[in-house]
């Protein structure tokens, strides 16, 4: 009987192979009188400069395998076999005690390892793992034992393992080993990590349902959707063979994109940007190849802390990212707080009705310091790259000449401090108020860009909560009233000879794509994960075509007779 | 002694390669380098103690150093609690 087990899906790929259980071996060890403490203490030091000469040698190995940032983990690891918290407590607690250095090390690495357990912080957490994996390999040495076996596995397989440790992880033999499933672990674990640059399939945190998979069970993991199979049936053998090979053909054609230019079949160049919520997220922008950050939310900086971040704290974080990303246009959103996101700090009123209250823009225009102080941030990041300021929630043109005031109230201040603020910089809007689309074609004499917030724009022109079951059916982005507003706004800005992008789920839906190109988008800003295959379907579609389809669309009257005619018009294409 | 409070902005926080770098840091200096984040302490000569305060981004830390050269290592080591670090 096959049975199916689900986990955090930690890196991509399916795989099919037999399993090998990796065995933790967690003894504790025995405490023991010494009569010479001081050559207890000699055997210590020796048993870590052994352990560190192995991991010095897996160090290397990672190096020339994975490059310099990945073996980063093991310089850390040395690092710790010197901490003074460790090593010197260690040994402080073999002289007083008089006990044996495995005992005392395991003592004291425990009393680390809870405190490191206990962070309500998953990286934190993910270390105690680290002083696990180096106090276990000296301990190791101290008992004469081998630590781990793991390189001489010699068939293909699909190791099976409680957890693995980073170095578990760097020495896994890759002509062999076709993924991993761990019971505990999360995305961002280091064998997580690990795994994903490795290009390995993984699934962790499956709990203690994989406790019962036994060396030598036939395994099917399917890691693009944290799915384990064990012991599967022919059929379904069949089945995720051909899925396997199927996702490894995509994944090959999708990776020929990542250096492409978007461009369209009949040449039409146009930006596929991607949408951040923080700095951790710059790495999976870059690795999919974006042509820059369509949207930057800026929240983070706000939440989660007991007091406003300071300019200087806000510079440095833009700063990064422009630098991060080197010369591409960055649109940072200035604070959109209100809503459904509070801060505990700010103490605003309890609102009616937050989602037609106060803010966004409309905060920031009445608590100004608060405003003026991202703006300055804003303005001397400037000179790090291509930056673009975008305001949150204009509904009337007021808003927008008023922040735009304030801006450049900023800007002066900046400049006669001697500052320098750059000269290319964008200033544009978000269009997410039913009042604004509708009224595009004044706004675009005073802005250099629009950005189209689609979540926001569909709950405000259907009058529908999106976060409301009952009334989710009116989340609608293919309807022909949002396309309608959506084409007012597009031909609003082309005309005065401004962009228009958008920077909603609907911009990086490949069933949306082809209209919003169609009436003209330049800019799509998407989760990092949808860009390759934006650029690959860009790249089929003639935007002179789609410009006549969407015309057609436009004129329908349900949302399923669009999605109807789109997806036959990709059909017939392809 | 002297002493500080500096705002962490590094968004992860200071884990391992952040910490790693502070800890080198302060074995450059023969003073003795105490944090402290609230009731908490930690040497800061060691990675160890350092990751066991859970520092967070938006985290006030309190920088002690006492001993020789401890106005620079005041100065040098609050830099290193207040910038970005690459991931």
């Amino acid at each position: 009987m096959s049975q199916l087990l689900t986990g955090v899906p930690a890196s991509p790929g399916i795989a099919i192979a037999k399993a090998y259980r990796l065995e933790a071996e967690e003894s504790i060890p025995q405490q023991r009188k010494v009569d010479d403490p001081a050559a207890e203490k000699q055997r210590l030091r020796s048993a870590v400069d052994a352990a560190k000469a192995d991991i010095d040698r897996i160090r290397e190995t990672t190096l020339e395998r994975l490059g310099p940032q990945k073996a980063e983990i093991f310089e850390a690891h040395l690092f710790l076999l010197d901490d003074p918290d460790l090593i010197d407590t260690t040994l402080d607690q073999i002289e007083s005690e008089g006990v044996n250095a495995e005992y005392a090390l395991h003592e004291v690495a425990s009393s680390i390892i809870e405190a490191l357990q206990s962070m309500d912080n998953e990286m934190l957490r993910e270390r105690a793992a680290d002083v696990k994996d180096i106090t276990g390999r000296v301990i190791s040495k101290l008992e004469g034992r081998e630590h781990s076996a793991l390189s001489e596995l010699s068939a293909e397989t699909i190791l099976i393992a409680k957890d693995l440790t980073p170095s578990d992880t760097a020495q896994l033999n890759l002509e062999f080993v076709r993924g991993f499933v761990t019971e505990i672990g999360s995305r961002t674990s280091h064998s997580a990590i690990m795994a994903r640059s490795l290009e390995l399939a993984a699934v962790v945190g499956t709990g203690a349902d994989a406790s019962g998979i036994r060396t030598g069970d036939m395994i099917i993991l399917d890691a693009t959707a944290g799915q384990v199979i064990v012991n599967p049936s022919d059929e379904q053998l069949r089945e995720y063979s051909v899925r396997k090979a199927e996702y490894e053909e995509y994944k090959t054609r999708m990776r020929s994109y990542v250096d492409r230019p978007s461009v369209t079949a009949d040449g039409v160049q146009v930006e596929l940007a991607s949408n951040i919520g923080g700095i951790d997220d710059l790495e999976k922008v870059l690795a999919n190849g974006a042509d820059g950050i369509g949207l930057f939310r800026t929240e983070f900086l706000y939440m989660g802390r007991s007091s406003f971040p300071s300019e200087e704290e806000q510079y440095s974080v833009y700063k990064h990212v422009l630098e991060k990303m080197n010369g591409k246009r960055v649109v940072i959103r200035t604070l959109d707080i209100g809503g459904d996101k509070e801060l505990p700090y700010l103490q605003l009123p309890k609102e009616m009705n937050p989602f037609l209250g106060q803010r966004a823009i409309r905060l920031c225009l009445d608590k100004e310091d608060l405003f003026r102080t991202q703006l300055r941030a804003l303005l001397r990041a400037s000179m790090h790259g291509k930056l673009a300021i975008m305001f949150p929630m204009i509904a009337v043109l007021g808003e927008l000449r008023e922040a735009k005031r304030i801006l450049a109230e900023e800007r002066a201040k900046l400049e006669q401090e001697g500052t320098k603020v750059s000269d290319t910089l964008e200033v544009g809007i978000m269009i997410e108020i039913p009042a604004a689309a509708i009224a595009a074609d004044v706004l675009a004499k005073e802005v250099d860009f629009f950005s189209i917030g689609t979540n926001d724009l569909i709950q405000y022109t259907m009058a529908a909560d999106r976060m409301n079951e009952s009334v989710a059916y009116l989340y609608q982005p293919h309807h022909p009233s949002i396309l309608r507003l959506v084409q007012l706004v597009i031909q609003a800005a082309n005309r005065h000879g401004k962009w228009a992008g958008m920077c909603g789920e609907m911009a990086g839906d490949s069933a949306a794509i082809p209209l919003l190109l169609g009436l003209g988008l330049y800019e799509f800003s998407m989760s990092a994960s949808s860009v390759l295959p934006a650029r690959e379907l860009i790249s089929r579609l003639s935007r002179e075509e789609w410009a006549g389809l969407a015309e057609q669309a436009i004129g329908m009257s349900t949302q399923q007779e669009v999605l109807d005619f789109v997806n036959q018009q990709l059909r017939s294409e392809a | 002694m002297v002493s500080q409070t500096f705002t962490v902005i590094h968004p992860q926080g200071f884990h391992a390669r952040p910490s790693k770098l502070f800890v080198e840091k302060a074995n450059t200096f023969p003073c003795k380098v105490t944090l402290f984040k609230g009731e908490k302490k930690a040497n800061g000569k060691s990675s160890l103690g350092l990751l066991t305060l859970g520092i967070a981004a938006g985290d006030e830390i309190r920088l002690e150093a006492d001993g020789e050269q401890e106005e620079q290592a005041l100065q040098e080591l609050g830099q290193m609690l207040t910038k970005i670090y690459e991931e």
